[in-house]
């Protein structure tokens, strides 16, 4: 098996992103050799082994569906097949022979919860010093770090999500102690020995940037640049500039060593790799939008985006997304500003709208913070409804990481990433009963053995607990 | 909205009038003493204290009366433990006095004057339904952190409800870390700095040969001497089973100790003995992973458990945010009562919820006579819900403190509605307030 592993590590699979960032082929067959030799930048040495678990072809009827995409269906029939979503429709839509059939009357079927936005892995529980890898704290600009080599599978956390939240895809970024801090990872929320074996087969690649306090903060205090936004701004520039002279000689196809920390830049430039800023305040990401342009780059979505209420007309404009707490204020000066209508307020003008955790507690409850945002967007007079709501969970995320052809909503043909929640999602009462991932089932909260239980918790107090 | 805000800044300066007698009629009515919600129930404060509550109350003549349309009427809530008023901005150190960690102070630092009544942290939980706070400060560069205070989050400047109203120690890691790398070293260093503070008591002119060196200052061989003999409640940051039994056991030594237990995260391991001991426990009830090692039995079963145990359980926001949101207090024990429909998992009934957020944290503190339900006698801290208070996104429309109608408004609204149009129209945003 270490053998296999091994093998398959060393087969680097090309990776074709389109335009938008959503890949073209499909997860489980490598793309067709290239014609021109591959872009360092995009190929992927770490391959994703992640498979499907075994499914069941499952009819859930009688359901109140949210399609991820602002649909919404009472009495639904969902029907999951061979690990995608097979059809989707109304109590006339036949069940086909030999499929288990979930009585969802009084429930709710939903695409499963997308995080654009955690550390589990990389800042695993329990929070040890020796579980501290999520920032290379060494250097401002880090581009050639790649979470992935420090994410740890065996983080109770991806549990809970998944049990508690519903959590079937999230993306691992670096810390923001750097103004680039290195590679995400997509996962699937499935426990695994590798990380390779959680890795989302095909998606993009995302590049953690910060912004604002953070780098200012860190490196300031070691004495050295950046001290200050301007000094952010400094060597954020100067990296890129660097990037693209790189990036120049690499088109040219002359021979140019590997630089690890170039790759991923470059990868940036050319597009193939997503961008996504910790950014809180409003000033500052227009500067960065600024900046983007200034070297040819696009930021994806704008995380954390406290102020991004006073700017949605410009992140509209730009088609970047803010990815937003519900109500999380206070902690920092760059969090000052923050109003519970952010999520609405950046809605309501069309722009891209996500609600993230950045928490291994939040994450594992991502439907009730968007519920006090929608409720929030409500008492301002906003009407929007359940199921447009629920984009801020599922489509919209998908999109930010560039996988949004695959998952994200209930639609046919899409990987059968789903949660059947004991009621309506937005209430504080409701708990996922179930939670099917590519169409198999791995949480059920009927089945205690339907719960997975990472390795550190196994032979430990409360092992197998409900949690 | 220029004009909105003019009118709520008048409506500010009514409200800022003294107690009010009220009646608020029509209510769905919630004692917060752990009974069921009484329909078309009505509450009556007068001179600041509720003096009736139930169904068919009379009105006084000549009383004000709000008629609450069917909608939830509860006691304000009472945040169990928390940080609220002794931070502005967290990472701003100029405005967080959380922590003294520079003092040779410990026991005797009394919270009190830094406390900030205006800060706006105060009005942000205010308006999400929090009218009491039970306020321990963060620590010192001793084993014991200080005093805190039982507070109200009023629109004045009188905020304190009762100073040094407990005494705060953590053991577990962040004690032992105090103590010198070691358990053992938290509880004879606990056990020493009581006795010290007893033989001051005993002989006080013992102190002057004690120096700036001592173990504890005068101050906080004062206070100890008030721990000791169960006059100021002890809260214990304790998770680890092993050392709440431990804890637990320090009334052996100190018989009169007033134990209350903030965290327990393990508590249901040795809920049979927390209750035999009948010490009230404070829960951040949503904290479920084994965030270090004396938390490995994390569970959010662990208030349901530790109920069912007979243990007197408040639910607290302080494993997260201890001082910012505290309205959380609200969403986590809804979420405990969804947890009663989770096969295995152990929750609380709405009723039993929204008591553990009210009158249990009351009861800890030792002010269940004074604060946390609408019983007779009690503080007017009445609030009207526009929904079940336990649900997520209702909020509170009314809010009375001591029988005062408070302010709902806080900078995030006046924020919100600068930018309800973001573009600048014939003036930058600056001249729109």
């Amino acid at each position: 098996m270490r053998g296999s592993l091994l093998a398959a590590t060393l087969l680097a699979v090309t990776g074709c992103a389109a335009a938008d960032g959503a890949p073209q082929t499909a997860s489980d067959t490598p793309a067709a050799a290239p014609e021109k030799k591959p872009d360092r930048s995009i190929t992927d040495p770490y391959p994703s082994t992640y498979h499907a678990y075994p499914s069941t072809p499952t009819a859930v009827r009688g359901v109140t569906v949210f399609d991820g995409e602002g649909g919404r269906i009472e009495q639904g029939t969902v029907l999951l097949a061979d690990g995608k979503v097979e059809r989707v429709g109304g109590p006339d839509l036949a069940i086909p022979e030999g499929y288990r059939v979930i009585d969802g009357t009084g429930k709710y079927l939903t695409p499963g919860v997308i995080d654009v936005h955690s550390h589990l892995g990389d800042y695993p529980t329990p929070s040890v010093a020796a579980h501290d890898d999520g920032n290379e704290a060494t250097s401002p600009t880090t581009p050639e770090v790649w979470v992935e080599h420090s994410v740890w599978p065996q983080d109770p956390g991806f549990t809970r999500a998944l049990a508690n939240g519903g959590i079937t895809t999230l993306q691992i970024l670096p810390g923001s102690a750097n103004l680039i801090g290195g590679r995400s990872v997509v996962l699937k929320n499935v426990p695994a020995r590798t990380v390779q074996g959680m890795k989302f087969p095909g998606a993009p690649y995302g590049l953690k940037m910060a912004c604002g306090e953070n780098p200012k903060r860190v490196y300031g205090a070691k004495g050295r640049m950046p001290s200050t936004r301007m000094g952010n701004f400094a060597v954020d520039r100067a990296t890129w500039a660097k990037a693209a002279a790189y990036k120049k000689k690499l088109d040219s196809g002359k021979a140019v060593d590997r630089d690890l920390a170039m790759e991923t830049l470059a990868g940036v430039l050319s597009g193939d790799i997503l961008v996504h800023n910790h950014c809180y305040r409003a000033d500052e990401m227009a500067l960065v939008i600024d900046m983007s342009h200034e070297f040819g780059y696009k930021v994806t979505a704008f995380h954390h985006a406290v102020e991004a209420y006073k700017i949605p007309d410009l992140l509209k404009k730009e088609g970047i997304c803010a990815a937003m707490w519900a109500d999380w204020w206070g902690f920092k000066m760059e969090a000052y500003d923050a109003v519970p209508e952010n999520i609405a307020l950046v809605n309501r003008a069309g722009a891209c709208t996500i609600v993230h955790s950045d928490d291994e507690n939040q994450i594992q409850r991502l439907n009730q913070e968007a519920a006090k945002a929608l409720a929030a967007g409500r008492r301002m007079g906003m009407r929007i409804s359940d199921e447009q709501a629920w984009t801020w969970l599922a489509i919209n995320p998908a999109k930010a990481l560039g996988i949004a052809e695959r998952t994200g909503s209930l639609k046919p043909g899409k990987m059968a990433d789903a949660v059947l929640w004991n009621d309506n999602p937005f209430s504080a009462y409701t708990r996922p009963e179930k939670v099917w991932i590519d169409g198999a089932l791995m949480f059920d909260a009927l089945d205690r053995k339907r719960r997975p239980v990472s390795d550190f918790e196994l032979g430990q107090p409360g092992e197998g607990d409900v949690k | 909205m220029i004009r909105a805000l003019m009118l709520s800044a008048a409506a500010l300066i009514a409200w800022s009038a003294a107690a009010q007698d009220i009646a608020i009629t029509n209510a769905k009515l919630v004692i917060g003493d752990g009974s069921a919600p009484i329909e078309g129930g009505t509450v009556i404060v007068r001179g600041g204290k509720v003096v009736a509550a139930g169904a068919r109350i009379a009105v006084p003549a000549g009383v004000e009366t709000v008629d609450a349309e069917g909608r939830y009427v509860t006691p304000g809530i009472v945040a169990a433990f928390s940080r609220v008023g002794l931070t502005e901005v967290d990472a701003v150190s100029g405005s967080n006095d959380r922590s003294a960690p520079r003092t040779r102070f410990s026991a005797g630092l009394d919270i009190a004057p830094a406390l900030n009544p205006m800060g706006s942290p105060i009005a942000v939980n205010r308006a999400a339904g929090v009218t009491r706070a039970i306020v321990a400060p963060g620590g010192s560069s001793n084993l014991f952190a200080g005093q805190g205070a039982v507070v109200d989050l009023g629109d004045d400047m009188a905020m304190v409800t009762r100073p040094r109203a407990l005494e705060y120690v953590a053991f577990g890691e962040d004690g032992a870390a105090k103590a010198g790398g070691s358990r053992a070293a938290t509880f004879l260093l606990f056990r020493e700095q009581l006795l010290a503070a007893r033989s001051y008591a005993r002989n006080p002119a013992a102190l002057a040969e004690w120096g700036n060196d001592a173990m504890i200052q005068r101050a906080d061989a004062d206070a100890l001497v008030r721990v000791i003999d169960g006059t100021t409640p002890l809260f214990v940051r304790v998770d680890r089973a092993a050392d709440i039994l431990n804890v637990l056991g320090l009334k052996r030594d100190f018989p009169a100790l007033k134990l209350v237990l903030v965290g327990a995260t393990e508590g249901w391991l040795v809920a049979p003995q927390i209750a035999a001991a009948k010490v009230p426990v404070l829960v951040s009830p949503l904290t479920d992973l084994p965030g270090s090692f004396e938390r490995l039995g994390a569970t959010q079963s662990n208030a349901g458990r530790m109920t069912t145990a007979g243990i007197d359980v408040s639910v607290g926001v302080f494993d997260d945010d201890d001082a910012h949101k505290m309205g959380y207090a609200t969403q986590y024990a809804g979420n405990l009562v969804g947890l009663t429909r989770i096969p295995g998992a152990s929750g609380l009934s709405w009723d039993q919820a929204f008591a553990a957020i009210s009158s249990a944290p009351a009861r800890a503190v030792g002010m269940g006579d004074r604060i946390g339900s609408l019983k007779p006698g009690r503080a007017g801290d009445v609030v009207i819900w526009d929904d079940d208070p336990l649900e997520l996104g209702s909020r509170p429309t009314a809010v009375w403190i001591d029988g005062k109608r408070q302010s709902l408004t806080t900078r995030q609204d006046r924020l919100r509605d600068r930018y309800a149009d973001p573009v600048e129209g014939s003036l930058p945003n600056a001249y729109d307030w």
